[in-house]
């Protein structure tokens, strides 16, 4: 069956590009992304254990951060139950072979914040902008190739811009000193052919200088074909969580993509059964519940709204006792985009005098 | 001699706009008087612009400035952190006061309704940052009341109106607004975050203020404070408003023990060059304006003295 053969091809694999016997390089951002569904309360203990369970099964490469990355522990964001530098550390020390990357937004975190933690053991630096505003990680890649750290670009929020855009701004990251740079659906609001168009796009504007990834998000349910399709038209690295934990309806079932890739023959060097057992066995147990496609997150991925604001809205709903449906849909409406989670109360105290004015005036 | 003189060197949107709200102030009996603007290349609009209200408008630089017979009492730097910083011991040299609109953060920061009369002396006084000049009037109108052990500040801001300069060094933006948000807010800690929205038509500039205060703190005096503070700062900004109420959220888990009160702002540029929506440099230039005016008062009623 050529057809099989055909469907089957990648465009191109980390293999290639690196060397070793990976067709496809995976990281797992449980411990990144799941620290909003997680709303920051990581203990040293749950890292130890998730940072374990994957590396024994083979993952590569594990992100550790706060959910809105270096210095993200604030008010706005949510306060971080153990500081995570001290996470990163213990990651790191935990890891006999995984990588241990970390996240950074400019404006929210400092260069400071990327020194630190190298310094406790941080390998993979990934520098994430709106997918507009490449320019303003420049220092931050920079500074991150003159540590030796190695380098991915992040443009969030993806579906927002046609592929030509994304392409233009992935170049200015890779100009940077950017060593991979990702096509973010931050609020799982691709369709797959749109996937494909805005991940085909970056490789042929970077070609063989960088690397290109796909980091999605579940909240059309898209995960998985989202992934797929992603590395058929050229990413080799890709992000997913375990049962996933992550923002939003969660990010792509990491343990799910494997078992595709391994139909497909695919190479990602975990073991499907091991992480399978580490989804039910360890992740599972760290989860507050289940990253669920209900009305919220349906209503984010219908929206293109940032998946971290899920949270969020519910926070403000409950306080003013407002509609959280709403609050994600008025955010979609103003085009917020990820960090102004401050907008949301604002939101729902507009939200909360219009319906005292109804009632005035039922 | 009623008016100080005053150079404005970097002739792009900030020192622009500057240029037409020094030229109102001067016309309604302020104490400063644009003179000169000074540029680097030939083609600026500002340069142009300049010229045809009737200032000096020089393309080749500081340079030429300092050379001239007769020097500016004062110079607005509208450049970059790094320009100044090259050029700030020069002006003080030739004995001109800088009022510093780019992050170098040479001299004392000011916020004209915070500490707008303490450093009328200084030879040299810092803007901070748009960032800074929205929210630390707030973060202060709260320290007024009830110890601030932790102040955090979230600017947002439209794409097009962050220019070259914060783009290429946000850092500087989180790290000077910080400490701007310790040092004249009266926060124990600071924390600045910016975000840069690319939403079309653009959004006018948008702040929120977090406070943490112990739980018992009067939370009356708070509102009332910051309500007095937003009358303080439309003086000088007309377009500065609070866009809710303060809250106030009682400690929990959430809030690390203390009260939260939360302040939500818009600022509304004047749009006398710059676009309304860029009310992140608006506050900026008339913040700039405002203090420039009570620095050339203060010299002009020590003339007077002496």
């Amino acid at each position: 069956m050529t057809g099989t053969t055909q469907l089957n091809a990648l465009a191109r694999t980390w293999r290639d590009a690196h060397g070793g016997d990976l067709d496809l390089r995976l990281t797992d951002t449980c411990l990144r992304d799941g620290s909003h569904h997680k709303r920051h309360q990581f203990t040293a203990q749950e890292v130890h254990d998730i940072v374990e369970a994957l590396d024994t099964s083979g993952v590569p490469v594990i992100e550790v951060t706060h959910g809105d990355g270096l210095g993200g522990s604030s008010f706005n964001y949510g306060f971080s139950r153990t500081p995570e530098q001290e996470l990163i550390r213990i990651a790191a020390e935990t890891a006999k072979t995984a990588k241990i990357a970390f996240l950074m937004l400019p404006g929210v975190g400092t260069k400071d914040d990327i020194r630190a933690a190298q310094d406790n053991g941080g390998q993979i630096c990934r520098i994430a902008t709106h997918c507009t505003e490449a320019d303003v990680s420049i220092q931050h890649f920079g500074l991150a190739r003159e540590l030796g750290l190695e380098t991915v670009g992040f443009l969030m929020m993806s579906h927002t811009q046609p592929p030509e855009v994304l392409a233009r701004q992935a170049r200015i990251m890779v100009d940077a000193g950017c060593q991979c740079v990702y096509v973010v659906d931050s609020a799982g609001a691709l369709v797959m052919e749109q996937t494909a168009d805005r991940v085909s796009a970056v490789v042929a504007e970077i070609g063989s200088q960088a690397d290109v990834g796909f980091h999605g998000h579940e909240n059309l349910g898209l995960g998985v074909a989202n992934t797929v399709i992603a590395a058929r038209a050229g990413a080799t690295q890709i992000d997913g969580s375990v049962r996933r934990f992550g923002a939003g309806a969660g990010n792509t079932p990491l343990e799910a993509f494997i078992g595709v890739c391994d139909k497909l023959g695919w190479r990602t060097g975990v073991d499907f059964l091991q992480i399978v057992d580490a989804s039910e066995d360890v992740i599972k147990p760290a989860m507050p519940e289940e990253c669920q496609l209900d009305r919220m997150t349906l209503m984010m991925g219908y929206a293109g709204v940032y998946s971290s604001f899920l949270k969020h809205a519910g926070n403000a709903a409950d306080r003013y006792g407002v509609s959280g449906a709403k609050i994600l849909l008025e955010a979609g409406r103003r085009k917020l985009i990820g960090g102004q989670e401050d907008q949301l109360i604002d939101i729902a105290l507009m939200l909360k005098a219009e319906q005292d004015k109804a009632a005035a005036n039922a | 001699m009623t008016k100080l003189t005053a150079a404005i060197v970097g002739p792009g949107n900030i020192g622009t706009d500057l240029m037409y709200k020094l030229l109102r102030g001067a016309a309604e009996g302020g104490s400063v008087e644009p003179r000169w603007m000074i540029g680097v290349d030939p083609s600026s609009e500002g340069l142009r612009l300049a010229a045809q209200q009737g200032l000096e408008a020089s393309h080749e630089g500081v340079d030429w400035l300092l050379k001239q017979d007769e020097l500016p009492d004062l110079i607005f730097e509208a450049t970059s952190a790094y320009v100044h910083r090259e050029y700030a011991p020069r002006y003080e040299e030739a004995g001109i006061r800088a009022v510093d609109l780019t992050p170098a953060s040479v001299g004392p920061a000011v916020i004209p309704p915070v500490n707008g009369e303490e450093h009328v002396g200084a030879m040299n006084v810092n803007m901070i940052t748009c960032g800074g000049q929205a929210t630390i009037p707030m973060v202060a109108a709260v320290s007024r009341v009830a110890p601030v052990p932790y102040a955090e500040i979230v600017a947002s801001v439209s794409s097009v109106s962050a220019g070259p300069g914060t783009r290429a060094n946000i850092d500087e933006f989180t790290r000077t607004t910080a400490a701007g948000v310790e040092r004249i807010g009266g926060a124990e800690r600071g924390k600045a975050i910016i975000i840069l929205n690319p939403a079309e038509p653009p959004m006018i500039m948008r702040d929120t203020i977090f406070c943490a205060v112990p739980p018992d703190a009067d939370r009356d005096a708070i509102v009332q404070s910051v309500f007095a503070m937003e009358k303080a700062v439309q003086e000088y900004v007309p377009g500065y408003r609070l866009l809710q109420e303060p809250q106030v959220d009682e400690p929990s888990a959430a809030t690390q023990g203390q009260v939260k009160v939360s302040i939500f702002v818009e600022v509304e540029g004047a749009g006398d060059y710059l676009p309304p929506y860029s009310g992140n440099l608006d506050i900026m230039t008339a913040a700039a304006a405002q203090v420039g005016d009570n620095i050339a008062r203060a010299v002009l009623a020590g003339r007077k003295e002496a």
